[in-house]
């Protein structure tokens, strides 16, 4: 388990705040190289992918697919680039093979396969599939009574796929405890911004009347992120739904809320000032 | 409910003997679950729920999630029966089918209820004659059509002793049970020869197997020899048994599915591949006309006298 045994929390939000900085460096390095990729959704998710990986989850990258592990389903699919840093950061596979992102019959595919990589729960990609396919596998750990939990990242823009919400009605109805969805709320999807494209807010009512319960955080902010993702569910009779306000490509400044980002590949220049920046 | 209970005389539904296997299979398997979109009745899935109401899994009129909850039931290391109308599991939610079951490649069993036209009069919208043709796409992804009840509760045991992804296209036509033999096996991926002959072969499966036996003996009377073999599995196809058939020198096709892209298609994949003959490839040309099953089956040549016709002149086209 990469988990410390009880750390003092102090100590654990600077070890998340660490792998964080890591990731970012790390997958900036690979869109670079690959000269391909989503930097944007991989910076304004780093810090909810290091916090659940370095401070919350449960699980053991030698037994991958261990019955009693948490699960964490990756549904905004296309940002590999920090996903899969996540993942060799916690080691399930050797971060030097975090090289061959995307390079031809590469396990490192543009978007995750469960077949080539351990700690792929499911095969994401298209968009609005990932909180149904965790709905499945709480609903199996509601029918075992099993203690594992679910977690799922989606985007923002990703909840304009209706599938979404045919989930969030079962996973209400369902009282569905084990399940926490969390969305990176960087109000930037591909194009332009959500609320100028097919608008979301006010969000979090609609997760409450989805019958969610409903915690708004700083999606950047690892203490508060720590907070409210382990918090134990049991007893709370309701699935969790964390929306991280974000910012696309947090933690460079020239890609800052910057929706040109989403899949954006820096120059020679752009990556030694990300490099630089990300200290 | 039993499958020994015949719907007419000597005429069974399937729906019956697929709740019945489930039903044997979950007392063994506790890990074996249901799941259905407020579909429970149209599976014939009353008795499972009574059973094991806790085995059930209803997302509500919801194929996507429907679909989605099966590959996350699979990952919580049960065996899941995911049960709607074909023309819903499949059309409505392909992309789940394609990326959460297929691509991922997990242990997960589609039913495809009241395939076909069995819904005859309600119209193409719940028609379910393109879903083998969508399916045969993902190529890791088992299809088995059964013919009467028999097989049905083979495929259904075939496909919950298998591990990964299954599709099992049912329908609620009655159907006679086929005659075989006493110590007759099912395998997902063997054809079955139902006919010996030599002049020409009929390959069909579903609900045309049964009629495809009727036109044999007629052409047996005439003087054809002709072969039958029901290709229950369409993936994978038994290219053995279809490279074999081309010996006979022309084949028929038949099929309650479009002609384009389903069993005749996949069989035509290999014919080409092999031995080119003549082949005809008898099913629904497209949309359909208002009308029973039964009134479309006939309308369309899908019956006794339409396969002979069609056998007859694909034997005149033999060089």
């Amino acid at each position: 388990m990469p988990v410390p045994a009880t750390p003092l929390k102090n100590d654990l939000v600077a070890e998340i705040a660490a792998q964080a900085l890591w990731i970012r460096r790390r997958s900036f390095q690979m869109v670079y190289e690959a000269q391909q990729g989503h930097p944007g959704g991989d910076f304004s998710a780093t810090d909810v992918l290091a916090t659940l990986y370095f401070g919350v989850m449960r699980y053991d990258p030698k037994n991958p697919r261990d019955p009693k592990r948490d699960r964490f389903v990756m549904s905004k699919g296309h940002c590999t680039g920090a996903f899969y840093s996540v993942l060799a950061r916690a080691g399930y596979f050797p971060e030097a093979d975090l090289s061959d992102y995307m390079k031809p019959l590469s396990k490192l595919n543009g978007h995750p396969n469960r077949n080539y990589l351990p700690g792929v729960e499911t095969n994401t990609g298209p968009l609005g599939h990932g909180l149904p396919v965790a709905l499945g596998i709480a609903i199996a750990g509601q029918i075992d009574n099993a203690d594992y939990r679910t977690f799922v990242l989606t985007g923002d823009g990703e909840l304009q796929e209706g599938s979404n919400w045919e989930a969030a009605l079962t996973a209400g109805h369902r009282k569905l405890e084990n399940l926490t969805l969390i969305i990176d709320r960087n109000r930037l999807q591909q194009g332009a911004r959500t609320e100028d494209t097919a608008s979301l807010d006010p969000l979090d009512d609609k997760w409450r009347a989805f019958g969610w319960h409903v915690e708004v955080v700083d999606g950047h902010d690892h203490a508060k992120l720590l907070d409210v993702l382990s918090k134990s569910p049991k007893g709370r009779g309701k699935p969790l739904c964390v929306i991280a306000n974000t910012f696309k490509g947090k933690g460079v400044s020239f890609m800052h809320d910057n929706v040109a980002w989403h899949h954006g590949v820096p120059t020679k220049d752009q990556f030694e000032q990300a490099m630089r920046e990300l200290v | 409910m039993s499958a020994a209970v015949p719907s007419k005389a000597g005429l069974f539904d399937c729906r019956d003997s697929f709740a019945k296997t489930i039903e044997a299979l979950a007392e063994a398997d506790p890990r074996i679950v249901t799941v259905v979109s407020d579909s429970v009745g149209s599976s014939k899935l009353g008795g499972f729920r009574t059973k094991f109401p806790d085995r059930m899994v209803n997302v509500g009129i919801a194929e996507q999630t429907l679909v989605a909850v099966g590959a996350g039931l699979a990952n919580g290391g049960k065996v899941p029966f995911v049960s709607a109308a074909s023309c819903f599991i499949t059309g409505r939610a392909l992309e789940q089918v394609k990326a959460d079951i297929a691509y991922s490649n997990v242990n997960v069993k589609l039913i495809g209820q009241s395939s076909g036209v069995a819904y005859g009069e309600l119209g193409p919208t719940h028609h379910s004659i393109e879903d083998l043709a969508w399916l045969r796409l993902f190529n890791n992804l088992k299809l088995i059509v059964p013919a009467d009840p028999w097989e049905t509760e083979q495929a259904i045991r075939a496909a919950a002793a298998f591990d990964g992804p299954v599709f099992v296209r049912l329908s609620r036509m009655a159907v006679p049970a086929l005659e075989r033999p006493a110590n007759a096996v099912f395998e997902i991926g063997k054809a079955e020869t139902l006919v010996e002959g030599t002049d020409t072969t009929i390959i069909a499966n579903g609900t045309m197997v049964h009629r495809a036996v009727a036109a044999a003996k007629t052409l047996a009377a005439e003087g054809i020899s002709t072969r039958v073999v029901n290709m229950a599995t369409v993936n994978p196809l038994d290219e053995a048994v279809i490279a074999a058939a081309t010996e006979t020198g022309a084949i028929v096709t038949v099929e309650e599915h479009s002609v384009r892209g389903g069993l005749g298609g996949a069989v035509a994949e290999v014919v080409i591949s092999t031995n080119p003959v003549p082949m005809r490839i008898l099913g629904f040309p497209g949309f359909v006309p208002t009308g029973s099953a039964d009134f479309l089956f006939d309308h369309f040549g899908l019956n006794e006298t339409g396969i002979a016709d069609a056998v007859r002149q694909t034997i005149a086209r033999k060089k």
